[in-house]
């Protein structure tokens, strides 16, 4: 069991299954909702390229998030 | 006219008759494909937002049907969406194109149509992929819960298209949906506009709330979250998946991401990019068109043609067929020399596109790009910059803010070699030294992009965006699509370059015969001969690529060269001014400051590199 299950999307790991819990940037919220992603959307951390972007993955849908903006979102780290 | 797509797009003065039945969709959902198959008419397709910004319309029965950019949704964050919501407003009818593989995106537009107030038609494409990955879809229910015709497609084998042209026909006798209770008193609010501006009002898009007359609202994030609760309902209750597994695409797109396998496969496809543009063309056609066709057969052809009328010597003889000769000099290398590499590089291009790859190359450096004051979007148009730097300007516009397209211009001005010029600088260092040659070229360039990039990051006030891409479906590319799409490229190539070359041919040629080449070579000279150590003739060169660089990078291969003299010649022909059409652009869309900055500052980069590269060489 991982100590804190809340943490920032960046020290998200692959494999692991993620609860959205705050996007900061009203922007960005808009545009990730149309993607297909809001605050309380279950997804799986698909990859994380090193120093770089953390894919998420819902269903056959990918989205590519940089790293600077994976830092400001929230997310809890899911009981697999 | 009121609406402001008509910037520099084609929407304005086409003819548009009988109902106006729009195309809509997500990118990379088929929609080009779709567009194809119902009016049998050509559309340039892509596989990366941004890249396809033509809006083509053509005659559906007695009414018209056009295209639109592919958007996530009807709103103005970039000029894709501009355009697409303005083309939308006006529509009679929607054909909505989603992707079964991303029902959850997808729909998201879909229920923004229909509260729009529009009639739509639903085609739920890429159905055989979907089953394919396991995924069972429930069009009819479906159907029932939004209120609209739903007809499950695949456009690229041609099913389901003459179901929803029938559909599309039907449609126009039913009536919308109704709103919810909710949203329809919100509306009903509004006082001006129709149904479907008035949202763009209540979601709070000030160009449609300035036309309308009315104050932009603020009910955008309340009105988006009830959309994707009831999205999100729907595709919960119309898709139920199974677990076959993903298909072999599904993990193709997902190896390409894999930190080391993703790399080693960029690498891979440069090499073949080398392979088949520097070594294939440049060398082993290029012999053939230039060398045994151009220089065999029709140059003494035409100069024998020519001789009937105008005896050498005389100033019509050098214009036409001399040393500069438009009939002669300047056929042969747009036909002989620069198509064939163009062709190649158009082809490229293509199916990297087609294929979806571009979004993850995206991925791949956008750790590098953010060191430039970029996010890995910005890869899209360094890459197009590789087929032509006046489009890839203009395509800067996807980039996020100011600052981004600031830099990623001055990347593009100065270190992106174009289309037919990549193909001579790989043609020529293949021939000097190969692996070696190519190594001390790219080692320069990318020596000079990181430096430029990181101190123009350091320099330009304000703040980045971030990466935050949707990553299409990797698939094979379609060869129709790939081949239409090559040739479209090539003959804007001859069409826009051959009159650019005439004029330089021109030029050059007035300024021999008038005693003026000489001069400027001579003037030139400390700077050629003693400062790059190249021969005078080069400045010849370099007055052509004012003109255009790839135009001078041909005029290089006909110089007698060491091979330190070529890579040199190469790096400062690379870093040289912008040719005439991409300065154009610049100053339209970048200011004269910007653009006049970039402009001489590519003067002083160009042969400052190519000296120290040169003190070093020699």
């Amino acid at each position: 069991m991982p100590p804190s299950p809340s943490m920032t999307l960046d020290q998200a790991r692959k494999g692991d299954r993620l609860l959205i819990q705050a996007i900061p940037d009203a922007t960005v919220r808009v545009q990730v909702v149309r993607f297909g992603l809001s605050i309380g959307s279950l997804v799986t951390c698909q990859s994380v390229m090193p120093g770089g972007p953390v894919i998420l993955r819902r269903g056959l849908q990918e989205i590519a998030i940089g790293r600077d903006l994976a830092r400001t979102i929230q997310v809890e780290r899911q009981a697999s | 006219m009121k609406s402001p797509i008509n910037t520099h797009h084609t929407a304005k003065s086409l003819p548009s008759q009988g109902r106006r039945i729009v195309l809509a969709g997500n990118p990379n959902v088929g929609k080009s494909v779709f567009f194809n198959a119902l009016t049998g008419l050509y559309v340039d397709v892509s596989n990366y937002p941004g890249t396809t910004i033509e809006i083509s319309r053509a005659a559906l029965g007695d009414d018209t049907l056009m295209d639109t950019p592919g958007v996530y949704g009807v709103s103005s964050f970039n000029d894709e969406e501009r355009i697409a919501r303005d083309i939308i407003l006006e529509a009679d009818l929607v054909v909505n194109v989603v992707s079964s593989l991303s029902l959850e995106r997808d729909l998201f537009l879909t229920q923004q149509l229909l509260d729009m107030g529009k009639r739509v038609v639903v085609a739920l494409n890429q159905y055989d992929e979907a089953r394919a990955n396991g995924l069972s879809i429930d069009a009819s229910r479906l159907s029932s819960l939004l209120g609209v015709p739903v007809i499950p497609t695949v456009a690229t084998k041609g099913e389901g298209i003459a179901d929803v042209r029938a559909a599309i026909m039907r449609a126009f006798d039913a009536t919308p949906p109704s709103l919810d209770p909710d949203l329809q008193r919100l509306v009903d609010r509004l006082e001006a506009g129709t149904p479907a501006e008035r949202l763009m009002v209540l979601e709070g898009d000030t160009a449609v709330a300035e036309r309308v007359g009315l104050p932009a609202g603020t009910e955008r994030e309340a009105l988006y979250a009830v959309r994707r609760t009831r999205v999100n309902a729907i595709v919960a209750d119309v898709v139920k998946e199974s677990d076959q597994g993903a298909t072999l695409s599904t993990r193709l797109g997902r190896l390409m991401l894999h930190p080391f396998v993703g790399l080693v496969s960029a690498f891979g496809i440069l090499a073949a990019l080398y392979y088949l543009i520097g070594d294939l063309i440049a060398q082993q056609l290029v012999a053939i068109t230039e060398e045994t066709i151009m220089l065999g057969i029709y140059e003494p052809a035409v100069r024998g043609l020519v001789e009937r009328f105008s005896a050498e010597g005389t100033h019509l003889h050098t214009i036409l067929v001399g040393e500069f000769g438009l009939l002669t000099m300047t056929v042969t290398y747009i036909l002989g020399l620069l198509l064939p590499l163009a062709v190649g590089f158009y082809f490229f291009l293509a199916v990297l596109e087609d294929s979806g790859y571009l979004p993850r190359l995206a991925v791949l450096v956008d750790r590098g790009l953010a060191k430039m004051g970029l996010n890995g979007r910005a890869v899209i148009p360094l890459i197009i910059g590789f087929g032509c730097v006046t489009m890839a300007t203009i395509t800067t516009r996807l980039l996020g803010t100011q600052r981004e397209r600031t830099i990623a211009t001055a990347i593009l001005g100065l270190t992106i070699p174009c289309s037919a010029q990549v193909g001579v600088i790989l043609g020529m260092l293949a021939t000097v030294g190969g692996w070696k040659a190519w190594a001390i070229y790219g080692a320069t360039m990318f020596t000079v992009l990181v430096a430029v990039g990181t101190i123009l990051d350091k320099v330009v006030p304000g703040k980045s965006s971030s990466l935050l891409i949707d990553l299409p479906p990797m698939r094979f590319p379609n060869w129709k699509n790939v081949f239409k799409k090559t040739g479209v490229k090539s003959w804007g190539f001859l069409t826009e370059a051959s009159p650019l070359f005439m004029l330089g041919a021109l030029i050059v040629t007035v300024l021999q015969i008038s005693g003026g080449l000489e001069l400027i070579q001579r003037a030139l000279a400390p700077a050629t001969v003693g400062l790059l150590q190249l021969p005078p003739q080069a400045a010849t060169a370099f007055i052509m690529g004012l003109i255009r660089r790839d135009f001078g990078a041909a005029g290089l291969t006909d110089l007698p060269l060491s091979p330190d003299q070529v890579i040199v010649s190469l790096v400062v022909i690379t870093l040289f001014v912008p040719c005439i059409a991409t300065v154009t652009v610049l100053f339209k869309e970048r200011g004269w400051r910007e653009a006049l900055t970039l402009w001489l500052g590519s003067w002083v980069i160009a042969f400052a590199v190519g000296g120290t590269l040169a003190a070093i060489l020699m």
